[in-house]
């Protein structure tokens, strides 16, 4: 028979039988709706957290110190070049770790302590740099005011506690956190200054030996309040955390004495100003093993967090196979279904199928028509679950919306329905309800038609 | 009936010491028990003999419905029991004809999709299909009934119909199975007139089971009697003016 015979008499035989037929139907996109919910509510959650971890900077970034730097977190110093014969982490070095396949951004690490005067009253703070590409990080979720205008503007974001600090507000009674908009409030637009010792290099005499003389210079910058932020961004810093943040390029600018340059003083290493670390950003936290093997081959030491996502993506693969699978048990009951509804219609059709066969039919042609009806509820089935999961993973990303709404968190899509999802179940469903169809068309090709005629 | 087995263009089917034998619990019946005859192309055989005398087996083993348990069925110079399923699936689809005593049309399908039913088995292109439907349809009579079901029509439209979808592939031999045992005597003789008519004019063998012996006697021109399975006597019917005077 042609295909367009045997889709034409399979969709007459399905709705000969059209209740029957629409029960196993419906069984198949409970199924395949259960799937596609449980599937797209593991890929959801999986985006979410590499949403968040990406936003967060902190398994995207590798932090390059010098190996002349005692600060080498405790990494393995055995490979490459001695400390003494490391290259200095300088402007040139920056631009060729930059330039690395995959790296997004290399700027320097600049953080310091330093006086604060607010009312004119002295605050002591670490100060720290922050590159503009840190506006998407999650720390400044929900900050109040707003973020640099622009990368060299003489501007100021303040952590909460610091910002609690200035204006000596304490926490409620029965309160562990002071409330953020209470404390920007009062202090978004003011003027905070900034006192700092700047390094300045001294006017060449000359004589080579004194190419790396500088001289410290006491100086203030006046810094305008733009925005409070709830959360540390810079928690990865451990003790070293610093609760005032300036655009980094306004901080480069300032020139202001860095720990290293005492050290450097002592080492030598020539009149430029080097850096103490580098940030960089990778543009996906794959590529992070890579860059650091890429930077350590340079001869600097590196640092990152890579592990840790390693085994994020290992738990979410875990979780989306479970999903998949109890979403796949229900599949298994529709094709119970598909199997006994396919097995009734045999027993029925059993006088039809001897006629079909007496006047001509082969054994492929009545197995193509049982085939086709399964496939025939398998497509409906399928594409009827794929709308019904999405109406429900669309439903409980709604209520989970007004939940986090309620709890004062923003929305998120902790849902997702891929393309690859909605063609992949589909063919799924078609695939089982084949499968299924494999025993009762067998069954039904191989009839004896003289057997099946005399069937009443 | 002669023994001989070179291949004749004139014998349409031939029957060479075949059995079918039925396992029922302990015993075997012998449904057919060592049946050889000749039918000749063209011919008009009325298979006569009591209930359970083995005819509609023997005639469901010319049809290809079945399988002798040994000797052979050769049809149109095919063995029938050589072939394979798909081929005798193809034997049934383009080779033979035909009708049974209940009609045996699919009810959920109405008269043009019952009868359009071997021609799409024949992977006939669709456009030509409904003209041949319509014709055939019209030769039996029934122009006026193409879309009406089955269960919506007396009992010789359906066997008219039934003919009409035996004959659609222009087969070279009818096997009519008691195709008047459902009809009373009036529309029985119009579907008879009907299977005469293919057989006088398309020059088709036609091979019919009957138990009425006034039947065959006033249309077939050999009655072949079957009795437990074995041939009994075979005679000719005597010629057309002492036909006309036979009761019915």
């Amino acid at each position: 028979m042609k295909l367009y015979d045997v889709t034409e008499l399979a969709i007459r035989n399905l709705r000969e039988s059209i209740l029957r037929n629409s029960l196993t139907t419906v069984g198949i996109s409970v199924g395949v709706a259960s799937l596609v919910a449980m599937l797209s509510l593991g890929i959801g959650l999986q985006q979410l957290a590499d949403r968040r971890l990406a936003k967060s900077g902190l398994f995207d970034t590798v932090v390059v110190t010098s190996r002349r730097e005692m600060r080498n977190f405790g990494r393995d110093t055995e490979n490459g070049p001695s400390p003494t014969e490391s290259p200095s982490l300088d402007e040139p070095a920056r631009q060729q770790i930059e330039k690395l396949a995959n790296v997004s951004e290399a700027y320097p690490e600049i953080r310091f302590v330093t006086e604060l005067r607010y009312e004119d009253k002295p605050q002591l703070s670490m100060v720290a740099g922050l590159p503009s590409s840190a506006r998407s990080n999650d720390a400044f979720d929900g900050m109040q005011g707003k973020f640099f205008s622009s990368d060299s503007a003489p501007e100021a974001i303040l952590q909460k506690s610091f910002a609690a600090q200035l204006l000596g507000v304490k926490p409620k009674p029965g309160s562990d956190d002071v409330n953020l908009a209470d404390v920007a409030k009062p202090l978004l637009g003011k003027e905070l200054v900034m006192n700092y010792a700047e390094r300045t290099a001294t006017p060449s005499t000359g004589t080579a030996s004194d190419t790396s003389g500088y001289s410290v210079v006491s100086r203030q910058q006046s810094l305008k309040i733009v925005g409070v932020c709830e959360l540390d961004p810079d928690s990865m810093r451990g003790q070293a955390r610093a609760r005032v943040f300036i655009p980094l390029q306004l901080a480069q600018t300032l020139h202001v004495m860095q720990p290293s340059d005492l050290r450097d003083t002592t080492n030598v290493v020539g009149g430029k100003p080097t850096y103490t670390a580098l940030q960089v950003h990778v543009k996906s936290p794959k590529y992070i093993q890579s860059v650091e093997d890429a930077i350590k081959k340079m001869g600097f030491n590196t640092f990152s967090i890579v592990d840790a996502t390693k085994n994020i993506r290992q738990f979410f693969a875990v979780l989306d196979l479970f999903l998949g699978i109890f979403g796949s048990l229900a599949l298994a009951v529709a094709s119970i279904g598909i199997i006994n509804t396919l097995v009734m219609a045999i027993l029925e059709r059993r006088r039809e199928i001897g006629i079909m066969k007496a006047i001509g039919a082969s054994d492929s042609d009545v197995r193509g028509l049982f085939f086709a009806e399964a496939a025939g509820m398998g497509v409906l089935g399928g594409a009827l679950g794929v709308a019904l999961g999405w109406t429900i993973g669309r439903v409980i990303n709604i209520g989970t919306n007004i939940y986090l709404k309620r709890q004062h968190f923003p929305p998120e899509q902790i849902w997702f329905v891929p393309w690859w999802l909605v063609f992949g179940a589909i063919a799924f469903a078609i695939v089982v309800s084949l499968l299924s169809g494999l025993y009762p068309a067998g069954r039904a090709a191989r009839m004896d038609p003289v057997q099946a005629l005399r069937y009443e | 009936m002669s023994n001989g087995s070179a291949p004749n263009p004139a014998i349409a089917i031939r029957t060479e010491n075949v059995h079918r034998h039925y396992q029922m619990g302990d015993s075997v019946i012998r449904a057919v028990d060592g049946i050889s005859l000749h039918i000749n192309a063209g011919e008009f055989i009325a298979l006569l003999g009591t209930s359970g005398s083995g005819k509609s087996s023997l005639l469901n083993l010319i049809a290809g419905l079945d399988r002798p348990t040994s000797g052979s069925v050769v049809v149109q110079d095919r063995d029938l029991a050589k072939l394979s399923r798909q081929e005798l699936a193809k034997y049934r689809l383009k080779s033979v004809g035909m009708v049974f005593q209940s009609f045996n049309l699919i009810p959920s399908m109405n008269l043009i999709e019952n009868v359009e039913l071997p021609l799409r088995f024949a992977e006939l292109d669709r456009s030509k299909r409904e003209n041949i439907c319509r014709e055939a349809l019209n030769r039996v009579g029934l122009s006026g009934r193409l879309k009406h079901r089955p269960t919506e029509l007396s009992g010789g439209e359906q066997q008219r119909a039934a003919l009409a979808r035996a004959l659609i592939n222009q087969p070279q031999v009818l096997l009519a199975d008691e195709p008047t045992g459902n009809l009373d005597s009036h529309t029985g003789t119009e579907i008879m007139n009907l299977i005469r008519e293919c057989n006088e004019s398309l020059r088709m063998t036609v091979v019919m089971v009957t138990h009425e012996h006034a039947l065959a006697e006033r249309y077939a021109k050999r009655m072949i009697f079957l009795a437990d399975g074995k041939l009994a006597s075979s005679a000719a019917v005597p010629a057309p003016g002492v036909e006309q005077g036979g009761a019915h």
